[in-house]
């Protein structure tokens, strides 16, 4: 199974440019409300049509401008979930995911039609709720009926819409779960759309950036959030440090936001932009210069056992991009601090296990290291 | 008291109710498709009934459906039948000021149908009859209904258009309203009381069945809701 997807069309100001191709892996699209990524599923579907372009599915064209094959959203046997689930409010459970087998009814014996509907509902865990109307369910409850629908009229592709976005977080996170092995058992290709970088890294192999209407970056999951290579990549991934540049040479710029010169592992190239993820910061001993190097040197903060966090191995070319910077806020987290660090005109976040944190107060200055390897450079 | 002018109103009512029940849903379903253009100038030409004083609707028919008139004078050439002054022709002038208020309420009721459900069922692939009768019509089914009881309660009362396409023969073309009115204006009062009375009490079950069924229907929903919160507690 494979998707090919090469399309373009024009709505208004707006214009979608997305070019695409996986195999059987769970696809993410991700970005940002109005980039597109919606439209793109729709097109896919069949319910909005490309202006030109080439849609393919499994071998199967959906659809081909130039040879005008334009197939009904009803033969293109592409199974598409919406955010709000979109169950059928006038029928049942049973009812809603029997008529999804309708397609079958040509080959299949209303008999046959049934006990499949039984059998899905059975493995989707909702047989009891089978005579309820989808008014009385709950979300996690629509989700399953949802699913066990759209699988029943064995789709060649599954597409699904923000799928999380109308449960609570406790749900979501169980929900979660469950559709990673549905995706799993479907062993197609999945199209996921969301905003949500987490639940993206969680559930899928591959994930193409989108922003205002064209795919930004597109790679494997890891390489993606590794290296985003643009503004919009690295903001959806997460990344919260980013500051225009001033580029020095290939391996140095000037963040200017910031006011800091900055040593790269990549080169720096023609990006615009340098970003920093606020877990790369380190920490890089207290203020005073002379207790970099002393480990044992008690400056009221209990080291041990934060490895990755604590002093900067000199072997490791210590001196490379460590500043002492003045705190300027200092943020509780559940279980970490978000440490503000006072820049040129903006601050840089640092966040760190709780043992630093609660040791740091504002205006206090501190040694922080902004790892030359951790660094991103991002094109517009 | 002779009644057939009530088995008169009721037969108009119930016929041109049916006719506008079909046409009214067709218009309000491409019309709520349509580019906003063309939707704004047939919004205005289909609803224009429902300003006009009906004396000019029955005068636009006249012009069209009278004996001399173009669609008349083919009807009488092709068919030998007038189009005026007979029972039927009340259905014409009821229908096409009843008109407006079907397809108002229905259109309204198939804007706010959310349009997901469609998609989604086109993805299953049901085909588009069945989205449009088992999906989409039963779930504006409020609406269509409020716009046919709306329109049939309108469809009784009708006087102005009806009086000037059907006359008022008594046994033959006489509804209610024209009764009433003819009754008065010959000084039997008593008649045209109870003539009155007659319409004051069909309107009034009329008005009672519409309450009762949205009662009906707020409770329902209430029920599926009291049930909704005891199933979310067994996720």
């Amino acid at each position: 199974m494979s998707l090919y997807l090469n399309i373009e069309k024009r709505l208004g100001d707006f214009q979608l440019r997305v070019n695409l191709e996986t195999g059987d892996d769970i696809l993410a699209l991700l970005g940002a409300s109005g980039c597109g990524k919606s439209l793109t599923l729709k097109c896919i579907t069949g319910i909005e049509n490309p202006d030109k372009g080439r849609i393919i599915v499994d071998g199967n064209v959906f659809f081909d401008s130039e040879k005008k094959i334009n197939l009904s959203p009803q033969k293109r046997r592409a199974g598409l979930i919406f955010q709000n689930y979109a169950l059928f409010p006038n029928m049942t459970v049973e009812a809603n995911i029997l008529c999804a087998t309708r397609r079958d009814s040509s080959s299949a014996t209303k008999q046959q039609r049934s006990a499949k509907v039984k059998e899905i509902m059975e493995s989707f865990g909702i047989s009891q709720l089978a005579r309820h109307y989808p008014s009385q369910l709950s979300g996690g409850q629509q989700q399953r009926a949802a699913l066990a629908r759209t699988l029943v009229s064995s789709p060649d592709i599954l597409l699904l819409d923000e799928p999380f976005s109308a449960l609570d977080s406790h749900l979501r996170f169980h929900m979660e779960k469950e559709l990673r092995d549905i995706m799993r058992r479907f062993g197609k290709t999945v199209v996921l759309v969301s905003h949500d970088r987490d639940e993206v890294f969680r559930l899928c192999d591959k994930i193409a950036v989108m922003d205002d209407g064209e795919v930004d970056v597109y790679g494997s999951k890891e390489a993606v959030f590794d290296d985003p290579k643009t503004l919009s990549g690295a903001i959806l991934t997460g990344c919260k440090n980013i500051s225009p540049i001033h580029k020095l040479d290939e391996h140095h710029a000037l963040a200017k936001d910031w006011g800091l010169t900055l040593q790269t592992s990549r080169e720096v190239g023609d990006a615009e932009y340098i970003g920093i993820r606020m877990h790369d910061v380190r920490y890089a001993g207290a203020s005073d210069a002379n207790k970099i190097n002393n480990k044992s040197t008690s400056d009221g903060i209990n080291r041990i056992g934060y490895k990755n966090d604590c002093l900067i191995d000199e072997t490791d070319g210590f001196s490379k991009n460590i500043f002492s910077m003045e705190v300027s806020e200092v943020v509780e987290n559940p279980f970490s601090y978000t440490v503000m660090l006072r820049g040129k005109y903006k601050d840089i976040g640092w966040e760190t296990e709780k043992p630093y944190g609660k040791a740091l107060r504002p205006s206090e200055t501190v040694r922080i290291q902004l790892p030359p390897d951790a660094i991103l450079l991002l094109k517009k | 008291m002779d009644l057939f002018p009530l088995w008169n109103s009721l037969r108009i009512a119930a016929i041109s109710t049916c006719i506008i029940f079909f046409v009214g849903i067709f218009a309000a379903y491409h019309i709520s498709k349509a580019s906003p253009l063309i939707k704004g100038l047939l919004d205005v030409i289909l609803t224009l009934p429902l300003v006009l004083p009906p004396t000019v609707v029955g005068y636009l028919l006249l012009r069209l459906l009278g004996p001399k008139r173009l669609i008349g004078a083919w009807v009488l050439s092709v068919f030998d039948t007038k189009l005026v002054m007979t029972w039927w022709s009340a259905i014409f002038a009821t229908a096409v000021v009843i008109f407006p208020l079907m397809y108002r309420t229905a259109r309204g009721a198939f804007e706010s149908f959310d349009e997901t459900l469609a998609w989604s069922a086109k993805s299953i692939g049901l085909s588009d009859s069945y989205i449009f009768w088992r999906i989409r019509i039963p779930c504006c089914r409020q609406g269509l209904m409020a716009g046919t009881v709306l329109a049939f309660a309108r469809a009784l009362g009708e006087y102005g258009a009806t009086s000037m396409i059907a006359g008022y023969i008594p046994g033959r073309t006489a509804t209610i309203s024209t009764t009433v009115y003819q009754l008065w204006r010959t000084n039997d009062d008593a008649a045209a009381f109870r003539w009155v009375m007659v319409n004051i009490a069909i309107s009034f079950i009329v008005l009672l069945a519409v309450n009762m069924m949205e009662r009906r229907n707020k409770s329902a929903s209430f029920r599926k809701e009291t049930r909704h919160h005891v199933s979310v507690s067994e996720y």
